[in-house]
Parts: C-alpha cells; sequence; structure tokens
C-alpha cells in the first residue's frame, strides 16, 4: 500500500533529512580546511566550533531521525498493508521535531551553542538549544508510539501470523528509540533545561556524563537498523536471489535490542566517575551485540553468493563477479559491508577496556565513526532513497549512471579522508581540535596525512551534492512511471508461524527493564549517595 | 553445577533454540565462530583485568573543583612532582586542568618507573594524553582523575588536552620529560612556578 498520505509524510521526512545533511557537508568541508592548517585565512577557533556543533547536531540528530521517520512510514503501510494509523498526529510529530530543529539552530549559527553535539556541561549554551533538542526527540516519541500502535493493530487482524520482517525491524527500532532516548531525555529534563533557565546554579557532571553514555551508545543501533532493514529485505532481491535465513534476521534485531542498551560505559572507560566494576560489565556486552552484526554479515554474505551463483557465478570467488554490481542497491550493499568489516576492527580497538586508551578521543574516533556511519550507514541510505524515490514521487531516477558514480565516489571519498584521520589518531593527533601547531617534534608528523584528508572531504562533499541534485532533479523532471508497481524489492516472502518470542516484544522489554535496572541503577543512585560537589556554568 | 555439567546444559539450550529455531548447517558453525571470537576477546580483557590489574582510570573521588586555590593537595604550591615517593616507589604528580592548561606546565620524571597522575579541573570537563603512550584519562569537574603508567622510553612529550574546553582548547597543552632514571633527580622542597 502505498498511499498519497504516507508519500507525503515520508518525502517531507526524507527532505528535511537529506537537506540537512546536504548542508552539514558544506560544514564538514569547512572543517577539514580550517583544521589541516594550510589556509590561514580561515582560521578560528569560535567558527571552528560553532560548525562542528552544528555539522554533528545535523548528521547525528537531523539526519537520522528524519530519516528514520520517512522510512519507518513507509515500510510500515508497505509491509503491513494498511494505512497510517492517526496521519494528524504523523504530521503533528512531524512539525514538533522541525520547530525543535529550528529553535536548536539559531543559537547553533550564531555561535550561542558550541557545546558539540554531545552538549557535555558544564559549558553552557543558550537555553533554546536544549529545548529544541529535546523537542526532536518528543516529536521523534510520537513516530514511536505510533510505530508500536500499528504493529499491535496489524497483530490484532492476523492472530498467529508472523510479523513481516522489514516491521518486526520497524517496531524493533521504535522500542529501542524509546528505551535509548530516556537517557538523555531524563538529563535535558532533570538538569539541562532547568540549569540553562536558571531554575539550578550547579550541574552534576558525573550524573550527566553518565545519562548521556546510556543514550550515545544504543542511538548508534537506532541509526543502524534502516541499514540492516535494506540489507535484509532489499538486498537479497536486488542481487537476483532471496534471503538466506528470514529468522536469523529476527534474532539479529532482538539481539540489537537486548544487548545494544546496557553497554553505555564504554564511552566512559577513560572517567573517573565510575568504577571499574561496572565498565567490565559494560565491555562484555559490547563484545555481545558484535553478534547480531557477525550474524548479520554472515546472512548478507550468503545471501548474496546464492545470487551471483545463480547467475552463474563459479568457483570460490567467482559468484562476486557475477553480482549486478551495477544495481544501486547491490552496489551499495558490498561497499557498505566492506565499511563495515574496516570499521568493525576499528570498534573491537575502541571497545577494548584498556586498548581504548591509546585511541580514545583522538582523531581515530572521527576516523571510526565517519567511516561506519557516515560510510556504512549513509551509504545503505543512500540506496534506500534510490529505491524509494520512484515510489514516492512516481517517477523513473533520471540518470542510472549518475547514481553509480555518487555511491562510488562517496565510497571513496571516505577511504581518502578516514584512513588518515585512523593514521592522525594513532599518532595522538586529538580529536575537535580546529588548527594548531603544538611547538613539539611529535606533531611534526601529523602534516602529511592533513592534506589527504582534506582531499577526502572535496571528494564527499562533490558526491554528496551530487546526491541531492539526483533526487531533487528526478522530483521535478523525472520521467513518470506507468504504473505504480506492487512491492517489488521489499522482501516479504511468507514466513512459517514462529514461536511467540520471535513475534513479540513484551518479553524483551521485561528482560531489558531489568538489564538496564543491572547496568545503571547503582552507577546512577551513586550520585545521591556520593557527597558530589557540582560545578557552575561556563561559557566558552 | 560442576564445569562439565554446565557446558552440556549450555550445549543443550543452543541445540534447543537451533531446532526451533531451524537455524542452518552453515550458520551453526558460524555461530560458533562468532561465539568463539567473542569469548576469545572478553576472556583476555577479563584476564588482564582481573589476574593483573590493567584498568582504565576509574578511581571514584569526589573533589570540590570551586575551592582547589583555597588549600589542600591541589593548591599552588603542592602541584608537580611530589618530592616523596609512595611506599612502593612509585612517584606521584599532582596536576591541575584549567583552561587552558596542565599546571605546573612543565614536568620531568625518570623512564621505567610507575609515575601516579592525579589530576583534578578547577573548571570545565578537560582530557590529558600523552600521545604514543597509554596515559590517558578525562577530567571530570568534581572528581580527581587518578592514572598510574610507566613510560619506557625517555624523551620530550606533549601533554595534550583531548576534550573540548572552549576555545583555548586547541592550545591546552604541557610538556612532559621523560629522562633516563639515572639523569633524574627528586624535586628538591621548592615553591614552583607555573
Ligand atoms: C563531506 C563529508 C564530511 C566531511 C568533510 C566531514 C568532516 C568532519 C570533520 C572535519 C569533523 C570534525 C572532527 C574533529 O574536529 O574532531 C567532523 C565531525 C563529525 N562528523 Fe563529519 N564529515 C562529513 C560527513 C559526515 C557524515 C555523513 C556524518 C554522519 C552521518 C558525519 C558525522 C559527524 C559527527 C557526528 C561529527 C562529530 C562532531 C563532534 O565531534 O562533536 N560527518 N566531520
Ligand atoms: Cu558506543
Ligand atoms: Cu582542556
Amino acid at each position: 500500500m502505498n498511499d498519497t498520505t504516507t508519500q507525503k509524510l515520508t518525502l517531507f521526512n526524507f527532505w528535511v533529512a537529506f537537506g540537512a545533511f546536504g548542508l552539514a557537508c558544506f560544514f564538514g568541508l569547512y572543517q577539514v580546511l580550517e583544521r589541516s592548517g594550510m589556509f590561514s585565512f580561515i582560521q578560528s577557533p569560535a567558527v571552528y566550533f560553532a560548525s562542528v556543533s552544528t555539522h554533528g547536531v545535523l548528521m547525528a540528530f537531523v539526519l537520522t531521525t528524519f530519516f528514520i521517520m520517512g522510512f519507518g512510514y513507509y515500510t510500515a503501510t508497505d509491509s503491513l498493508k494498511q494505512p497510517i494509523w492517526n496521519p494528524k498526529l504523523a504530521w503533528a510529530g512531524y512539525g514538533v521535531c522541525l520547530f525543535g530543529v529550528v529553535l536548536a539552530a539559531v543559537p547553533l549559527l550564531l555561535g550561542k551553542a558550541s557545546v558539540l553535539y554531545t552538549f557535555y556541561p558544564p559549558i553552557q549554551a543558550n537555553a533554546f538549544f536544549y529545548i529544541g533538542a529535546t523537542l526532536l526527540v518528543v516529536g521523534s516519541w510520537i513516530w514511536a508510539v505510533i510505530m508500536i500502535v500499528m504493529l499491535q493493530q496489524w497483530k490484532q487482524a492476523h492472530p498467529g501470523e508472523t510479523v513481516p520482517l522489514p516491521m518486526f525491524a520497524t517496531a524493533a527500532n521504535a522500542f529501542l528509540w524509546l528505551w535509548t532516548s530516556a537517557g538523555v531525555a531524563m538529563e535535558a529534563v532533570f538538569q539541562l533545561l532547568p540549569w540553562s533557565l536558571g531554575l539550578m546554579d550547579t550541574i552534576d557532571v558525573g550524573l550527566a556524563r553518565t545519562l548521556f553514555a546510556w543514550t550515545l551508545h544504543p542511538i548508534v543501533y537506532f541509526w543502524l537498523i534502516p541499514a540492516y532493514i535494506a540489507l535484509y529485505s532489499y538486498v537479497p532481491q536486488a542481487a537476483g536471489g532471496k534471503l538466506f535465513s528470514d529468522e536469523l534476521a529476527r534474532l539479529a534485531f532482538l539481539l540489537i535490542l537486548v544487548f545494544g542498551l546496557p553497554i553505555g560505559f564504554h564511552h566512559l572507560y577513560m572517567d573517573p566517575e565510575q568504577n571499574h566494576g561496572w565498565k567490565l560489565l559494560h565491555m562484555v556486552g559490547t563484545f555481545a551485540v558484535a553478534i547480531p552484526t557477525l550474524l548479520t554479515g554472515f546472512t548478507v554474505i550468503a545471501s548474496l553468493e546464492m545470487a551471483g551463483r545463480q547467475r552463474g557465478g563459479q568457483g570460490l570467488f567467482g559468484w562476486i563477479g557475477a553480482l549486478p554490481w551495477k544495481n544501486p542497491m547491490v552496489l551499495a550493499a558490498i561497499l557498505s559491508l566492506l565499511m563495515l568489516v574496516l570499521g568493525g576492527f576499528g570498534g573491537i580497538v575502541n571497545a577494548s577496556y584498556a586498548m581504548n586508551a591509546m585511541v580514545h578521543n583522538t582523531a581515530w574516533v572521527p576516523g571510526h565513526f565517519h567511516l561506519i556511519f557516515a560510510g556504512t550507514v549513509v551509504t545503505l541510505y543512500f540506496a534506500l532513497a534510490y529505491q524509494l524515490w520512484p515510489r514516492l514521487c512516481g517517477r523513473k531516477l533520471i540518470s542510472e549512471e549518475l547514481v553509480l558514480v555518487q555511491l562510488w565516489s562517496w565510497f571513496i571519498g571516505m577511504g581518502i579522508m578516514t584512513t588518515p584521520w585512523h593514521v592522525l589518531g594513532l599518532l595522538g593527533q586529538p580529536r575537535r581540535i580546529s588548527a594548531v601547531h603544538y611547538n613539539s617534534v611529535l606533531t611534526l608528523a601529523w602534516d602529511p596525512y592533513e592534506l589527504l584528508m582534506v582531499i577526502g572531504g572535496f571528494v564527499l562533499l562533490v558526491s554528496a551534492c551530487l546526491f541531492v541534485y539526483l533526487l531533487y532533479k528526478t522530483q521535478t523532471e523525472g520521467v513518470g512511471l506507468e504504473s505504480q508497481s506492487g512491492d517489488e524489492g521489499m522482501n516479504l516472502q511468507p514466513v512459517r508461524p514462529l514461536p511467540a518470542w520471535l513475534n513479540d516484544f513484551g518479553l524483551w522489554n521485561r528482560v531489558i527493564g531489568v538489564l538496564m535496572a543491572l547496568s545503571y541503577g547503582v552507577p546512577i543512585l551513586q550520585f545521591f549517595f556520593l557527597k558530589t560537589y557540582s560545578p557552575t556554568a561556563w561559557g566558552y | 553445577m560442576n564445569s562439565n555439567s554446565l557446558m552440556s546444559t549450555i550445549s543443550s539450550w543452543i541445540n534447543r533454540f537451533e531446532t526451533e529455531l531451524q537455524v542452518d548447517k552453515l550458520e551453526r558453525k558460524w555461530l560458533r565462530v562468532a561465539l568463539g571470537m567473542v569469548v576469545l576477546f572478553v576472556g583476555s580483557i577479563l584476564l588482564t583485568a582481573i589476574v593483573s590489574g590493567v584498568h582504565p582510570p576509574s578511581h571514584v573521588e569526589t573533589i570540590d573543583s570551586a575551592s582547589l586555590h583555597l588549600g589542600g593537595e591541589f593548591a599552588e604550591d603542592k602541584l608537580g612532582v611530589q618530592a616523596e615517593a609512595l611506599a612502593d616507589g612509585t612517584l606521584l604528580v599532582k596536576l591541575v586542568a584549567g583552561r587552558y592548561g596542565f599546571y605546573p606546565r612543565e614536568i620531568e620524571i625518570p623512564a621505567g618507573r610507575k609515575i601516579k597522575f592525579r589530576i583534578a579541573s578547577m573548571d570545565v570537563l578537560h582530557g590529558a594524553h600523552i600521545p604514543m603512550t597509554n596515559m590517558s584519562t578525562m577530567i571530570v569537574p568534581g572528581y580527581v582523575a587518578e592514572v598510574t603508567t610507566v613510560f619506557p622510553k625517555p624523551g620530550e612529550y606533549p601533554m595534550l588536552c583531548n576534550e573540548y574546553c572552549g576555545m583555548g582548547h586547541d592550545h591546552m597543552w604541557s610538556k612532559v620529560t621523560v629522562t633516563t632514571p639515572e639523569d633524574w633527580r627528586a624535586p628538591a622542597e621548592e615553591i614552583r612556578h607555573e
């Protein structure tokens, strides 16, 4: 089902997402140029930190949240074959989110909220920044509720039947988001908002960091799940095969939901306010959550291999060449899996409890997350946009070739930009610094890598502009499609009835409740028993 | 329950789960490889942590950042490399992190000897990292950061701030000179000027 309400809602959400993305890429280019120290006339810490704060917020919060909401509405109606529950409410959610973004954007662009997308008090931003960010989260809760209601409606209408995989994953993401955002919501409501409005003089930074860490890890799964939906539900079909195992896919989503949540302390390994016992506990969970990703890699590669062999590929690697590399969805899957492997390796270093000290807060970290987030995740967002655009606008993509050029150039640009960042990180360059020359010989070794980083940034910006251009031109000038075809593309093979624990979230929400209480209960309560001294607000 | 029966309970659970899910043969193998890898990583980390005591800085100790200068161990005249080593020979170094520097701005310490840093922030968040070494910690206002390490190689190192702390963050560093153990002299009891 692809009614006009859904089309419109999805397109409106997507345009905010991709508009934010395109804009933020210009900030990104400015940042690599400024950071390189090669152009003294653009150097300014004030502009740099306003820029990084804006870039981070646009990419991590605006692009992702709006893309996920739009994709969720589309997936729910398309896979459940039922209209959106309460479209007025959905539009209200959209409005609240957008209003929040505008409210936060003003202080960001004026340099009144250069506190980075991670907030990190006691440096204080203008109150409108925190209010805007909170509204963005609140609006997205409306989306999550709509997803969950639609799942329940479908289940009531189809007792005993198995929820289609794409919707199962989308509902998992809605639950994941409600749990995930609770951490930062508590930080906002009990700490940041009253403090920035002057109702409270001081702020317990240890507590604030603990609550933010609650959100900071699972949020990456919130961003990742749509990408995994693409891998499971679109890629096998696009490659000319079928999904290797529908049930293991469900298991992977459940494992992400359950283990992705109680592990935020790997962001606090280097922090003094939590004891190492808790950090060790979260470390174990951090590695456990690698399992669903390893499963996903296997299932998707196996599906691709089956498709490649069906297309006549032979031998150990022949099937790879036989894949339809010119299909955007397949190409995106291959490129993003490559980046996932490299980024996953880096992630294991980050997660390693003691080894983390070598890379913590160095340029390695933006290298890592640009590779896996701006690389793997965003490449699959691109592919989903190319997949859905014709069906949302009723027009053919204006150019198949340019789509491939865009995907390849993004991959190449990411490679050129993130490789030197990893090296720079190992050489000790901190993240989040503007151009700087420390007067130390050690830091002279950084220079050659900065040039590569700039080249990578240019390639990426061109690719990003091409992406937005292709979508815009398709929507305005694309050749009309004759008929609105059904659900070609989305994997909706019938599945046998599954045990309730694989078809429902009730049990899993209870498991998460227990795990969260175990892993965050004492670490949060300790701040009410410790004699803490909270600092006052600081400017920058 | 002994470890044998524990293992067999676990494997019968895995079997039940795999039949209920109709897991493919190849997938079973991969699931085991994946589990094996995770157990190996977690196991080696737990081993170094629990047996050899390798932990990241996790010293839960609070302090009033606003009154560091008024006295106590982080008063200006108490900072730097401490004249008296700890009982086990570890050298103690006390630093204050504040916009935009680590005070005192220069310290000299010997290679090959355990150094314990105690660092407090007098304002906002900072991070301390000495590149190419594992001396790294966050410095959170209200808490004392404590990290112990050994520098194997003599040389001049920068200590960089690696958490955004304001417009001068780029310029927040100090100098750490690691000397050979022979060249190193314990600091005299003198008032240090930064
Ligand atoms: C044209 C492409 C891009 C360029 C040139 C670029 C460049 C940069 C640079 C130079 C930084 C600052 C690093 C630092 O000072 O530590 C940064 C930070 C960041 N970027 Fe990008 N980026 C690009 C695309 C993306 C994309 C597509 C995403 C995610 C979807 C993304 C997410 C982020 C985030 C979350 C930060 C962190 C900000 C912070 O540390 O507070 N970037 N980027
Ligand atoms: Cu994380
Ligand atoms: Cu600093």
